[in-house]
Protein backbone atom coordinates (compact mmCIF):
# COMPACT_ATOMS: atom_id res chain seq x y z
CA UNK A 1 0.00 0.00 0.00
CA UNK A 2 1.20 3.68 -1.29
CA UNK A 3 2.11 5.93 2.40
CA UNK A 4 -1.37 7.26 3.44
CA UNK A 5 0.02 11.17 3.49
CA UNK A 6 0.61 10.65 -0.32
CA UNK A 7 -2.67 10.53 -0.95
CA UNK A 8 -4.50 13.47 -2.54
CA UNK A 9 -8.05 14.72 -1.33
CA UNK A 10 -9.72 12.60 -4.03
CA UNK A 11 -7.33 9.51 -3.73
CA UNK A 12 -8.03 9.49 0.07
CA UNK A 13 -11.77 10.02 -0.25
CA UNK A 14 -12.21 6.95 -2.49
CA UNK A 15 -10.29 5.08 -0.52
CA UNK A 16 -12.16 5.90 2.98
CA UNK A 17 -15.21 5.69 0.50
CA UNK A 18 -14.59 1.99 0.18
CA UNK A 19 -13.85 1.71 3.19
CA UNK A 20 -10.07 0.87 2.51
CA UNK A 21 -8.97 3.53 4.74
CA UNK A 22 -10.09 4.70 7.73
CA UNK A 23 -10.06 8.16 8.77
CA UNK A 24 -8.40 7.47 12.02
CA UNK A 25 -5.83 5.57 9.95
CA UNK A 26 -5.41 8.86 7.79
CA UNK A 27 -5.13 11.04 10.39
CA UNK A 28 -2.60 9.01 12.72
CA UNK A 29 -0.41 8.76 9.46
CA UNK A 30 -0.55 12.74 9.03
CA UNK A 31 -0.13 13.18 13.00
CA UNK A 32 3.19 10.95 12.57
CA UNK A 33 4.67 12.91 10.15
CA UNK A 34 3.84 16.11 11.16
CA UNK A 35 5.72 14.55 14.49
CA UNK A 36 8.48 13.71 13.03
CA UNK A 37 9.56 16.73 10.15
CA UNK A 38 7.36 19.65 11.82
CA UNK A 39 10.68 19.98 13.60
CA UNK A 40 12.64 20.65 10.20
CA UNK A 41 10.35 22.48 8.15
CA UNK A 42 8.68 24.94 10.61
CA UNK A 43 5.07 24.30 9.17
CA UNK A 44 2.96 23.82 11.98
CA UNK A 45 3.71 26.36 15.16
CA UNK A 46 0.89 24.33 17.31
CA UNK A 47 -0.56 20.66 16.75
CA UNK A 48 -3.76 19.84 18.13
CA UNK A 49 -3.11 15.97 17.78
CA UNK A 50 -5.28 14.67 20.49
CA UNK A 51 -8.42 17.06 18.96
CA UNK A 52 -7.25 15.37 15.49
CA UNK A 53 -7.60 11.73 16.42
CA UNK A 54 -11.10 12.48 18.30
CA UNK A 55 -12.68 14.61 15.05
CA UNK A 56 -10.93 11.42 12.94
CA UNK A 57 -12.65 8.73 15.60
CA UNK A 58 -16.30 11.11 15.20
CA UNK A 59 -15.76 11.11 11.37
CA UNK A 60 -15.36 7.15 11.27
CA UNK A 61 -18.89 7.13 13.50
CA UNK A 62 -20.53 9.21 11.06
CA UNK A 63 -19.57 7.48 8.00
CA UNK A 64 -20.63 4.40 9.40
CA UNK A 65 -23.98 5.22 10.18
CA UNK A 66 -24.29 6.70 6.40
CA UNK A 67 -23.51 10.26 7.24
CA UNK A 68 -20.86 11.53 4.75
CA UNK A 69 -19.65 14.83 4.07
CA UNK A 70 -17.40 16.55 1.50
CA UNK A 71 -14.61 16.54 3.31
CA UNK A 72 -15.53 13.41 5.77
CA UNK A 73 -12.13 12.52 7.47
CA UNK A 74 -9.88 14.67 5.34
CA UNK A 75 -7.14 16.13 7.54
CA UNK A 76 -5.90 19.64 7.00
CA UNK A 77 -3.97 22.53 8.27
CA UNK A 78 -5.03 26.03 9.68
CA UNK A 79 -3.45 29.32 8.74
CA UNK A 80 -3.29 30.89 11.78
CA UNK A 81 -5.24 33.77 10.61
CA UNK A 82 -8.79 32.06 11.40
CA UNK A 83 -10.01 31.62 14.59
CA UNK A 84 -10.41 28.55 16.11
CA UNK A 85 -12.20 27.61 19.30
CA UNK A 86 -9.84 27.40 22.16
CA UNK A 87 -7.07 26.59 20.17
CA UNK A 88 -4.05 28.72 19.46
CA UNK A 89 -4.97 31.82 17.10
CA UNK A 90 -2.23 34.95 16.67
CA UNK A 91 -1.76 35.26 12.91
CA UNK A 92 1.82 34.42 13.80
CA UNK A 93 2.10 37.49 16.04
CA UNK A 94 3.39 38.43 19.45
CA UNK A 95 1.33 40.93 19.83
CA UNK A 96 -1.64 38.20 20.56
CA UNK A 97 -0.04 35.61 22.70
CA UNK A 98 -2.05 33.34 24.71
CA UNK A 99 -5.04 34.50 22.30
CA UNK A 100 -7.38 31.29 21.98
CA UNK A 101 -10.89 32.38 20.80
CA UNK A 102 -14.21 31.76 21.98
CA UNK A 103 -15.56 31.40 18.37
CA UNK A 104 -14.90 29.56 14.91
CA UNK A 105 -14.31 31.24 11.86
CA UNK A 106 -16.91 31.02 9.25
CA UNK A 107 -14.83 29.01 6.89
CA UNK A 108 -13.21 26.59 9.15
CA UNK A 109 -16.54 25.72 10.86
CA UNK A 110 -17.89 25.16 7.21
CA UNK A 111 -15.11 22.69 6.71
CA UNK A 112 -15.86 20.89 10.01
CA UNK A 113 -19.32 20.57 9.19
CA UNK A 114 -18.37 18.81 6.03
CA UNK A 115 -16.57 16.30 8.26
CA UNK A 116 -12.82 17.69 7.60
CA UNK A 117 -10.14 16.90 10.56
CA UNK A 118 -8.16 19.46 11.81
CA UNK A 119 -4.32 18.90 12.41
CA UNK A 120 -3.47 22.33 13.73
CA UNK A 121 -2.47 25.77 13.35
CA UNK A 122 0.14 26.77 10.25
CA UNK A 123 3.06 29.37 9.96
CA UNK A 124 2.85 32.54 8.32
CA UNK A 125 4.24 35.89 7.92
CA UNK A 126 3.09 37.89 10.77
CA UNK A 127 -0.63 39.37 10.26
CA UNK A 128 -0.04 38.03 6.84
CA UNK A 129 2.31 41.13 5.85
CA UNK A 130 5.10 39.42 4.09
CA UNK A 131 6.23 37.18 0.83
CA UNK A 132 9.08 34.69 2.41
CA UNK A 133 7.34 34.00 5.79
CA UNK A 134 10.14 35.54 7.72
CA UNK A 135 7.97 38.16 9.57
CA UNK A 136 6.40 35.32 11.50
CA UNK A 137 7.17 35.56 15.02
CA UNK A 138 7.63 31.94 14.73
CA UNK A 139 10.42 31.85 12.96
CA UNK A 140 10.67 30.91 9.51
CA UNK A 141 9.29 28.00 7.39
CA UNK A 142 11.83 26.08 5.60
CA UNK A 143 10.62 25.20 1.50
CA UNK A 144 10.51 21.48 1.06
CA UNK A 145 12.36 21.87 -2.64
CA UNK A 146 15.74 22.65 -3.09
CA UNK A 147 17.43 23.72 -5.52
CA UNK A 148 19.86 20.69 -7.23
CA UNK A 149 22.90 20.11 -5.93
CA UNK A 150 22.23 22.82 -3.27
CA UNK A 151 21.96 22.80 -0.18
CA UNK A 152 20.91 26.13 0.74
CA UNK A 153 17.36 26.70 2.51
CA UNK A 154 14.16 28.57 0.66
CA UNK A 155 11.81 30.34 1.67
CA UNK A 156 8.33 29.03 0.60
CA UNK A 157 6.92 32.30 -0.16
CA UNK A 158 4.78 34.06 1.89
CA UNK A 159 2.25 35.36 3.85
CA UNK A 160 0.67 31.18 3.67
CA UNK A 161 4.16 30.14 4.06
CA UNK A 162 2.92 27.12 6.25
CA UNK A 163 0.05 26.48 4.52
CA UNK A 164 2.27 25.89 1.21
CA UNK A 165 5.14 24.20 2.63
CA UNK A 166 2.59 21.86 4.79
CA UNK A 167 0.67 20.47 1.31
CA UNK A 168 3.99 20.13 -0.76
CA UNK A 169 5.72 18.11 2.22
CA UNK A 170 2.59 15.90 2.60
CA UNK A 171 2.20 17.57 6.35
CA UNK A 172 -1.78 17.69 5.41
CA UNK A 173 -3.86 16.75 2.80
CA UNK A 174 -4.71 20.54 2.16
CA UNK A 175 -4.82 23.56 3.40
CA UNK A 176 -6.60 26.84 4.34
CA UNK A 177 -4.71 29.86 3.48
CA UNK A 178 -5.51 33.75 2.92
CA UNK A 179 -4.38 36.07 -0.05
CA UNK A 180 -4.32 40.27 -0.11
CA UNK A 181 -1.73 41.00 -2.26
CA UNK A 182 -0.77 37.29 -3.76
CA UNK A 183 -0.15 35.28 -0.38
CA UNK A 184 -1.96 32.15 -1.53
CA UNK A 185 -0.91 32.34 -5.38
CA UNK A 186 3.20 33.00 -4.94
CA UNK A 187 3.67 30.50 -2.17
CA UNK A 188 1.61 28.04 -3.97
CA UNK A 189 3.86 29.12 -7.42
CA UNK A 190 7.02 28.57 -4.98
CA UNK A 191 6.01 25.11 -3.68
CA UNK A 192 4.56 23.47 -6.69
CA UNK A 193 1.63 23.62 -5.09
CA UNK A 194 -2.01 24.75 -6.84
CA UNK A 195 -3.81 27.90 -4.84
CA UNK A 196 -6.56 29.73 -5.76
CA UNK A 197 -7.63 33.16 -3.80
CA UNK A 198 -11.40 33.41 -5.24
CA UNK A 199 -13.23 36.65 -6.15
CA UNK A 200 -13.93 39.42 -3.03
CA UNK A 201 -16.95 38.28 -1.56
CA UNK A 202 -17.15 34.42 -1.69
CA UNK A 203 -15.24 33.50 1.19
CA UNK A 204 -16.74 34.78 4.58
CA UNK A 205 -14.41 36.88 6.73
CA UNK A 206 -15.49 36.89 9.77
CA UNK A 207 -13.09 35.09 12.10
CA UNK A 208 -10.34 35.62 9.96
CA UNK A 209 -7.88 38.08 11.60
CA UNK A 210 -8.22 41.37 9.16
CA UNK A 211 -5.34 42.75 7.68
CA UNK A 212 -6.91 44.74 4.75
CA UNK A 213 -10.55 44.40 4.85
CA UNK A 214 -11.35 45.05 1.09
CA UNK A 215 -8.57 42.75 -0.23
CA UNK A 216 -8.39 40.09 2.21
CA UNK A 217 -10.29 36.61 0.81
CA UNK A 218 -9.66 32.68 2.14
CA UNK A 219 -8.88 30.35 -0.42
CA UNK A 220 -7.61 26.65 0.01
CA UNK A 221 -3.93 25.36 -0.95
CA UNK A 222 -4.04 21.48 -2.50
CA UNK A 223 -1.94 18.87 -4.03
CA UNK A 224 -3.90 19.49 -7.59
CA UNK A 225 -6.30 21.23 -9.09
CA UNK A 226 -9.05 18.71 -7.97
CA UNK A 227 -8.12 19.26 -4.67
CA UNK A 228 -8.26 22.95 -4.55
CA UNK A 229 -11.50 22.63 -6.27
CA UNK A 230 -12.57 20.29 -3.72
CA UNK A 231 -11.70 22.23 -0.98
CA UNK A 232 -13.03 25.85 -2.17
CA UNK A 233 -16.29 24.62 -2.21
CA UNK A 234 -16.52 23.60 1.30
CA UNK A 235 -14.70 27.13 2.05
CA UNK A 236 -17.21 29.07 0.48
CA UNK A 237 -20.56 30.21 1.89
CA UNK A 238 -23.33 33.23 1.66
CA UNK A 239 -22.85 34.32 5.32
CA UNK A 240 -25.03 36.77 6.76
CA UNK A 241 -22.14 37.28 9.18
CA UNK A 242 -20.08 39.42 6.63
CA UNK A 243 -21.82 42.07 5.40
CA UNK A 244 -19.16 41.67 1.97
CA UNK A 245 -19.97 37.72 1.91
CA UNK A 246 -22.28 37.60 -1.74
CA UNK A 247 -25.30 36.29 -2.04
CA UNK A 248 -24.73 34.08 -5.03
CA UNK A 249 -25.02 29.87 -5.27
CA UNK A 250 -21.81 27.84 -4.67
CA UNK A 251 -21.25 25.89 -7.74
CA UNK A 252 -19.93 22.57 -8.16
CA UNK A 253 -16.24 23.50 -8.75
CA UNK A 254 -14.86 20.06 -9.55
CA UNK A 255 -17.91 19.49 -12.11
CA UNK A 256 -15.73 22.22 -14.48
CA UNK A 257 -12.93 19.95 -14.49
CA UNK A 258 -12.53 17.93 -17.48
CA UNK A 259 -14.22 20.22 -19.78
CA UNK A 260 -12.99 21.52 -22.81
CA UNK A 261 -11.65 25.01 -23.40
CA UNK A 262 -11.61 24.69 -27.01
CA UNK A 263 -12.92 27.99 -28.51
CA UNK A 264 -12.02 29.89 -25.41
CA UNK A 265 -10.59 33.36 -25.22
CA UNK A 266 -7.13 33.78 -23.29
CA UNK A 267 -5.70 37.36 -22.88
CA UNK A 268 -1.87 37.64 -22.44
CA UNK A 269 -1.42 40.77 -21.02
CA UNK A 270 1.40 42.67 -22.13
CA UNK A 271 2.51 45.21 -19.58
CA UNK A 272 3.40 41.57 -17.01
CA UNK A 273 6.34 41.33 -19.73
CA UNK A 274 8.74 43.53 -16.98
CA UNK A 275 12.09 44.37 -17.06
CA UNK A 276 14.76 42.06 -15.94
CA UNK A 277 12.40 38.98 -15.94
CA UNK A 278 14.32 36.12 -16.25
CA UNK A 279 14.21 34.40 -19.44
CA UNK A 280 13.17 31.16 -17.43
CA UNK A 281 10.12 33.29 -16.77
CA UNK A 282 8.80 34.01 -20.24
CA UNK A 283 10.02 30.80 -21.30
CA UNK A 284 7.37 29.06 -19.25
CA UNK A 285 4.20 31.50 -20.07
CA UNK A 286 5.28 30.82 -23.69
CA UNK A 287 4.87 27.18 -22.68
CA UNK A 288 1.77 27.43 -20.71
CA UNK A 289 0.57 29.46 -23.97
CA UNK A 290 1.05 26.81 -26.30
CA UNK A 291 -0.75 23.96 -23.54
CA UNK A 292 -4.05 26.20 -23.91
CA UNK A 293 -3.31 26.92 -27.82
CA UNK A 294 -2.80 22.78 -28.02
CA UNK A 295 -6.15 22.32 -26.38
CA UNK A 296 -7.97 24.57 -28.45
CA UNK A 297 -8.15 27.70 -26.83
CA UNK A 298 -7.30 31.01 -29.00
CA UNK A 299 -5.06 33.41 -27.82
CA UNK A 300 -5.20 36.99 -27.75
CA UNK A 301 -2.97 39.85 -27.26
CA UNK A 302 -4.73 42.51 -24.24
CA UNK A 303 -3.47 45.50 -22.73
CA UNK A 304 -4.08 46.67 -19.08
CA UNK A 305 -2.24 49.66 -19.12
CA UNK A 306 -2.95 50.58 -15.43
CA UNK A 307 -0.77 47.25 -14.66
CA UNK A 308 2.27 48.99 -13.18
CA UNK A 309 0.43 51.15 -10.98
CA UNK A 310 -1.17 48.33 -9.01
CA UNK A 311 1.70 47.74 -6.73
CA UNK A 312 2.44 51.36 -4.97
CA UNK A 313 -1.90 51.71 -5.17
CA UNK A 314 -2.06 48.43 -2.71
CA UNK A 315 0.95 50.07 -0.85
CA UNK A 316 -1.03 52.80 -0.03
CA UNK A 317 -4.18 50.97 0.27
CA UNK A 318 -2.93 47.89 2.33
CA UNK A 319 -0.96 49.89 4.84
CA UNK A 320 -4.17 52.46 5.52
CA UNK A 321 -6.29 49.71 6.19
CA UNK A 322 -4.38 47.57 8.24
CA UNK A 323 -3.35 50.58 10.66
CA UNK A 324 -6.93 50.98 11.20
CA UNK A 325 -7.93 47.03 11.72
CA UNK A 326 -4.75 46.58 13.88
CA UNK A 327 -5.53 49.29 16.19
CA UNK A 328 -7.37 46.71 18.37
CA UNK A 329 -4.19 45.51 19.22
CA UNK A 330 -3.49 48.15 22.47
CA UNK A 331 -3.40 45.64 25.51
CA UNK A 332 -6.55 45.90 26.82
CA UNK A 333 -8.09 43.03 25.23
CA UNK A 334 -6.41 39.91 23.90
CA UNK A 335 -3.14 39.14 24.27
CA UNK A 336 0.29 41.09 25.53
CA UNK A 337 0.20 43.94 27.81
CA UNK A 338 3.08 45.97 28.91
CA UNK A 339 2.86 47.99 31.93
CA UNK A 340 3.88 52.09 31.38
CA UNK A 341 3.40 54.81 33.51
CA UNK A 342 0.02 55.55 32.29
CA UNK A 343 -2.58 54.39 29.53
CA UNK A 344 -0.97 55.98 26.84
CA UNK A 345 2.55 54.37 27.69
CA UNK A 346 0.69 51.49 28.19
CA UNK A 347 -0.61 50.95 24.80
CA UNK A 348 2.72 52.54 23.07
CA UNK A 349 5.42 50.21 25.18
CA UNK A 350 2.48 46.86 24.25
CA UNK A 351 2.36 47.68 20.76
CA UNK A 352 6.10 48.48 20.21
CA UNK A 353 7.26 45.61 22.08
CA UNK A 354 4.17 43.23 20.35
CA UNK A 355 4.21 44.00 16.48
CA UNK A 356 7.78 43.14 14.26
CA UNK A 357 9.32 45.48 12.20
CA UNK A 358 7.61 44.67 9.33
CA UNK A 359 3.79 45.34 10.90
CA UNK A 360 5.31 48.40 12.60
CA UNK A 361 6.39 50.23 8.84
CA UNK A 362 3.08 49.02 7.38
CA UNK A 363 1.59 50.53 10.26
CA UNK A 364 3.40 53.97 10.13
CA UNK A 365 2.69 54.22 6.21
CA UNK A 366 -0.51 53.67 6.79
CA UNK A 367 -0.83 56.34 10.00
CA UNK A 368 1.06 58.57 7.26
CA UNK A 369 -1.05 58.23 4.28
CA UNK A 370 -4.43 58.99 6.54
CA UNK A 371 -3.33 61.62 8.47
CA UNK A 372 -4.28 65.30 8.30
CA UNK A 373 -3.08 67.24 4.96
CA UNK A 374 -1.81 63.50 2.95
CA UNK A 375 -5.38 61.92 2.51
CA UNK A 376 -6.26 63.35 -0.93
CA UNK A 377 -2.99 62.89 -2.11
CA UNK A 378 -2.38 59.15 -1.37
CA UNK A 379 -5.54 57.85 0.11
CA UNK A 380 -7.52 59.32 -2.33
CA UNK A 381 -5.37 58.72 -5.51
CA UNK A 382 -4.66 55.28 -4.78
CA UNK A 383 -9.01 54.28 -4.62
CA UNK A 384 -8.70 56.38 -8.23
CA UNK A 385 -6.41 54.31 -9.31
CA UNK A 386 -7.87 51.46 -8.20
CA UNK A 387 -11.09 51.64 -10.39
CA UNK A 388 -8.98 52.19 -13.09
CA UNK A 389 -7.12 49.36 -12.56
CA UNK A 390 -11.01 47.20 -12.63
CA UNK A 391 -11.57 49.13 -15.37
CA UNK A 392 -9.10 47.63 -17.25
CA UNK A 393 -9.73 44.50 -16.64
CA UNK A 394 -13.51 44.94 -17.28
CA UNK A 395 -12.65 46.21 -20.65
CA UNK A 396 -11.07 43.11 -21.69
CA UNK A 397 -13.62 40.63 -20.49
CA UNK A 398 -16.27 42.99 -22.58
CA UNK A 399 -14.25 42.60 -25.41
CA UNK A 400 -14.72 38.57 -24.93
CA UNK A 401 -12.08 37.26 -23.14
CA UNK A 402 -12.99 34.24 -20.96
CA UNK A 403 -9.50 34.19 -18.70
CA UNK A 404 -5.92 36.12 -18.58
CA UNK A 405 -2.82 33.95 -18.14
CA UNK A 406 0.06 35.58 -17.04
CA UNK A 407 3.07 34.10 -14.73
CA UNK A 408 2.51 33.97 -10.62
CA UNK A 409 6.11 35.24 -9.94
CA UNK A 410 8.37 36.72 -11.27
CA UNK A 411 10.69 34.29 -10.41
CA UNK A 412 11.34 30.63 -8.19
CA UNK A 413 11.94 30.55 -4.27
CA UNK A 414 14.86 32.23 -2.75
CA UNK A 415 17.36 31.93 0.02
CA UNK A 416 15.86 32.47 3.49
CA UNK A 417 17.66 35.54 4.87
CA UNK A 418 18.82 36.60 1.21
CA UNK A 419 20.72 40.19 2.15
CA UNK A 420 19.22 42.07 -0.48
CA UNK A 421 15.74 41.94 0.53
CA UNK A 422 16.62 42.54 3.86
CA UNK A 423 18.09 45.60 3.16
CA UNK A 424 15.52 46.88 0.93
CA UNK A 425 11.75 46.59 1.62
CA UNK A 426 10.37 47.78 -2.23
CA UNK A 427 12.32 44.74 -3.24
CA UNK A 428 10.74 42.15 -1.35
CA UNK A 429 7.12 44.22 -2.55
CA UNK A 430 7.95 43.52 -6.14
CA UNK A 431 7.38 39.26 -5.11
CA UNK A 432 3.41 40.20 -5.66
CA UNK A 433 3.95 42.36 -8.68
CA UNK A 434 2.02 40.03 -10.86
CA UNK A 435 -0.62 38.98 -8.34
CA UNK A 436 -1.49 41.82 -6.38
CA UNK A 437 -3.34 43.66 -9.64
CA UNK A 438 -5.84 40.69 -8.57
CA UNK A 439 -6.80 41.93 -5.25
CA UNK A 440 -6.98 45.41 -6.40
CA UNK A 441 -9.83 44.67 -8.99
CA UNK A 442 -11.53 41.86 -6.11
CA UNK A 443 -11.40 38.87 -9.18
CA UNK A 444 -10.81 35.80 -8.97
CA UNK A 445 -6.82 34.42 -9.52
CA UNK A 446 -5.33 30.60 -9.59
CA UNK A 447 -1.80 29.57 -9.32
CA UNK A 448 -0.65 25.96 -11.32
CA UNK A 449 2.75 24.73 -11.40
CA UNK A 450 3.39 24.18 -14.96
CA UNK A 451 7.45 23.18 -14.81
CA UNK A 452 10.64 23.80 -13.25
CA UNK A 453 13.30 26.24 -14.10
CA UNK A 454 17.07 24.97 -14.35
CA UNK A 455 17.79 24.76 -10.79
CA UNK A 456 15.21 22.39 -10.54
CA UNK A 457 12.59 24.59 -8.67
CA UNK A 458 9.22 24.81 -9.38
CA UNK A 459 7.39 27.92 -11.50
CA UNK A 460 3.99 28.60 -11.37
CA UNK A 461 1.12 30.45 -13.68
CA UNK A 462 -1.70 32.19 -12.93
CA UNK A 463 -4.93 32.47 -14.36
CA UNK A 464 -6.93 35.68 -13.60
CA UNK A 465 -10.99 35.18 -14.47
CA UNK A 466 -14.25 37.28 -14.52
CA UNK A 467 -15.98 37.88 -10.88
CA UNK A 468 -17.60 34.97 -9.15
CA UNK A 469 -16.67 32.62 -12.82
CA UNK A 470 -14.42 30.35 -10.42
CA UNK A 471 -15.06 27.53 -12.84
CA UNK A 472 -13.45 28.82 -15.75
CA UNK A 473 -10.34 28.54 -13.38
CA UNK A 474 -10.38 25.25 -12.67
CA UNK A 475 -11.30 23.92 -15.98
CA UNK A 476 -8.40 25.57 -17.44
CA UNK A 477 -5.75 24.98 -14.58
CA UNK A 478 -6.79 21.76 -15.27
CA UNK A 479 -5.91 22.04 -18.77
CA UNK A 480 -2.45 23.08 -18.08
CA UNK A 481 -2.05 20.40 -15.38
CA UNK A 482 -2.75 17.73 -17.34
CA UNK A 483 -0.04 19.30 -20.04
CA UNK A 484 2.84 20.25 -17.36
CA UNK A 485 2.19 17.19 -14.82
CA UNK A 486 2.81 17.48 -11.59
CA UNK A 487 5.56 18.31 -9.31
CA UNK A 488 6.70 16.65 -5.81
CA UNK A 489 9.95 17.99 -4.12
CA UNK A 490 12.59 14.85 -3.76
CA UNK A 491 12.64 14.39 0.09
CA UNK A 492 15.45 15.48 1.96
CA UNK A 493 13.99 16.03 5.40
CA UNK B 1 7.27 64.55 -0.86
CA UNK B 2 9.59 62.96 2.12
CA UNK B 3 9.73 62.51 5.66
CA UNK B 4 11.81 63.31 8.52
CA UNK B 5 12.90 62.14 11.71
CA UNK B 6 10.47 64.58 13.40
CA UNK B 7 7.74 63.24 11.16
CA UNK B 8 8.64 59.89 11.74
CA UNK B 9 8.19 60.35 15.62
CA UNK B 10 4.78 62.42 15.41
CA UNK B 11 3.43 59.16 13.20
CA UNK B 12 4.66 56.74 15.47
CA UNK B 13 2.65 58.95 18.22
CA UNK B 14 -0.19 58.66 16.38
CA UNK B 15 0.37 55.04 15.39
CA UNK B 16 1.22 54.41 19.17
CA UNK B 17 4.09 52.87 18.57
CA UNK B 18 7.10 53.79 20.76
CA UNK B 19 10.08 54.14 18.87
CA UNK B 20 13.76 54.07 19.90
CA UNK B 21 15.86 57.10 18.43
CA UNK B 22 17.22 54.57 16.21
CA UNK B 23 14.51 52.81 15.75
CA UNK B 24 13.09 56.19 14.48
CA UNK B 25 16.55 56.99 12.34
CA UNK B 26 16.11 53.51 10.29
CA UNK B 27 12.71 54.15 9.92
CA UNK B 28 12.97 57.47 7.87
CA UNK B 29 15.12 55.83 5.73
CA UNK B 30 12.35 52.95 4.74
CA UNK B 31 9.59 54.93 4.98
CA UNK B 32 11.03 57.14 2.06
CA UNK B 33 11.65 53.88 0.02
CA UNK B 34 8.14 52.99 0.11
CA UNK B 35 6.98 56.86 -0.31
CA UNK B 36 9.57 57.28 -3.18
CA UNK B 37 7.85 54.41 -4.59
CA UNK B 38 4.06 55.17 -4.35
CA UNK B 39 4.71 58.65 -5.52
CA UNK B 40 4.62 57.41 -8.85
CA UNK B 41 0.62 57.62 -8.69
CA UNK B 42 0.53 60.86 -9.06
CA UNK B 43 1.38 61.30 -12.50
CA UNK B 44 -1.53 59.01 -13.08
CA UNK B 45 -4.75 61.29 -14.41
CA UNK B 46 -7.69 60.33 -12.53
CA UNK B 47 -10.09 63.62 -13.59
CA UNK B 48 -13.44 62.37 -13.41
CA UNK B 49 -12.22 58.71 -12.17
CA UNK B 50 -14.25 57.79 -8.90
CA UNK B 51 -12.40 56.74 -6.03
CA UNK B 52 -13.56 52.68 -5.45
CA UNK B 53 -15.45 52.04 -2.43
CA UNK B 54 -16.66 48.75 -3.31
CA UNK B 55 -15.02 46.14 -5.60
CA UNK B 56 -17.74 43.91 -6.07
CA UNK B 57 -20.78 45.51 -7.64
CA UNK B 58 -22.99 44.71 -4.45
CA UNK B 59 -25.44 46.32 -2.13
CA UNK B 60 -24.04 46.27 1.85
CA UNK B 61 -26.75 43.77 3.41
CA UNK B 62 -28.66 45.48 5.86
CA UNK B 63 -30.76 43.64 8.82
CA UNK B 64 -32.85 44.73 11.59
CA UNK B 65 -31.45 46.95 13.98
CA UNK B 66 -32.11 44.08 16.68
CA UNK B 67 -30.43 42.33 19.10
CA UNK B 68 -29.21 39.05 17.87
CA UNK B 69 -26.31 38.27 19.88
CA UNK B 70 -25.28 38.89 23.74
CA UNK B 71 -24.60 37.02 27.51
CA UNK B 72 -21.22 36.59 26.96
CA UNK B 73 -19.34 38.84 29.01
CA UNK B 74 -16.93 36.10 30.44
CA UNK B 75 -16.24 34.96 26.77
CA UNK B 76 -15.57 38.79 25.87
CA UNK B 77 -13.08 39.44 28.59
CA UNK B 78 -11.61 35.57 28.83
CA UNK B 79 -8.73 36.84 27.08
CA UNK B 80 -8.22 39.71 28.47
CA UNK B 81 -4.98 40.61 30.00
CA UNK B 82 -6.59 42.28 33.03
CA UNK B 83 -10.34 41.88 34.28
CA UNK B 84 -12.02 42.20 37.33
CA UNK B 85 -15.79 41.44 37.32
CA UNK B 86 -16.22 41.31 33.93
CA UNK B 87 -14.60 44.80 33.42
CA UNK B 88 -11.39 45.64 31.16
CA UNK B 89 -8.77 47.18 33.38
CA UNK B 90 -6.47 49.08 32.44
CA UNK B 91 -4.38 52.37 34.12
CA UNK B 92 -5.84 55.27 35.79
CA UNK B 93 -7.29 57.55 33.07
CA UNK B 94 -8.78 60.74 35.15
CA UNK B 95 -7.09 62.25 37.83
Amino acid sequence: MTELTSLTIAEAREKLSTKEITSVELTKAYVNAIDAFNGTLNAYITTTPEKAMDMAKASDERRASGKVGALEGIPLGIKDLFATEGVHTQACSHILDGFKPKYESTVTQNLWDDGAVMLGKLNMDEFAMGSSNETSFYGPVVNPWKAEGSNQQLVPGGSSGGSAAAVAAHLCAGATATDTGGSIRQPAAFTGTVGIKPTYGRCSRWGTVAFASSLDQAGPIARDVRDAAIMLKSMASVDKKDTTSVDLPIPDYEAALGQSVKGMKIGIPKEYRVDNMPEEIEALWQQGIAFLKDAGAEIVDITLPHTKYALPAYYIVAPAEASSNLARYDGVRYGLRVDGKDIADMYEKTRAAGFGTEVKRRIMIGTYVLSAGYYDAYYLQAQKVRTLIKRDFETVFHAGVDAILTPATPSSAFGIADENLAADPVAMYLNDIFTVTVNMAGLPGIAVPAGLDKKGLPLGLQLIGKPFEEETLFRTAHVIEQAAGKFTPAKWW
Amino acid sequence: MSVDLATVKRVARLARIAVTEDDANRMVGELNGIIDFVEQLSEVDVTGVEPMTSVTPMDMRKRQDAVTDGDKADDIVANAPSTDRNFFLVPKVVE
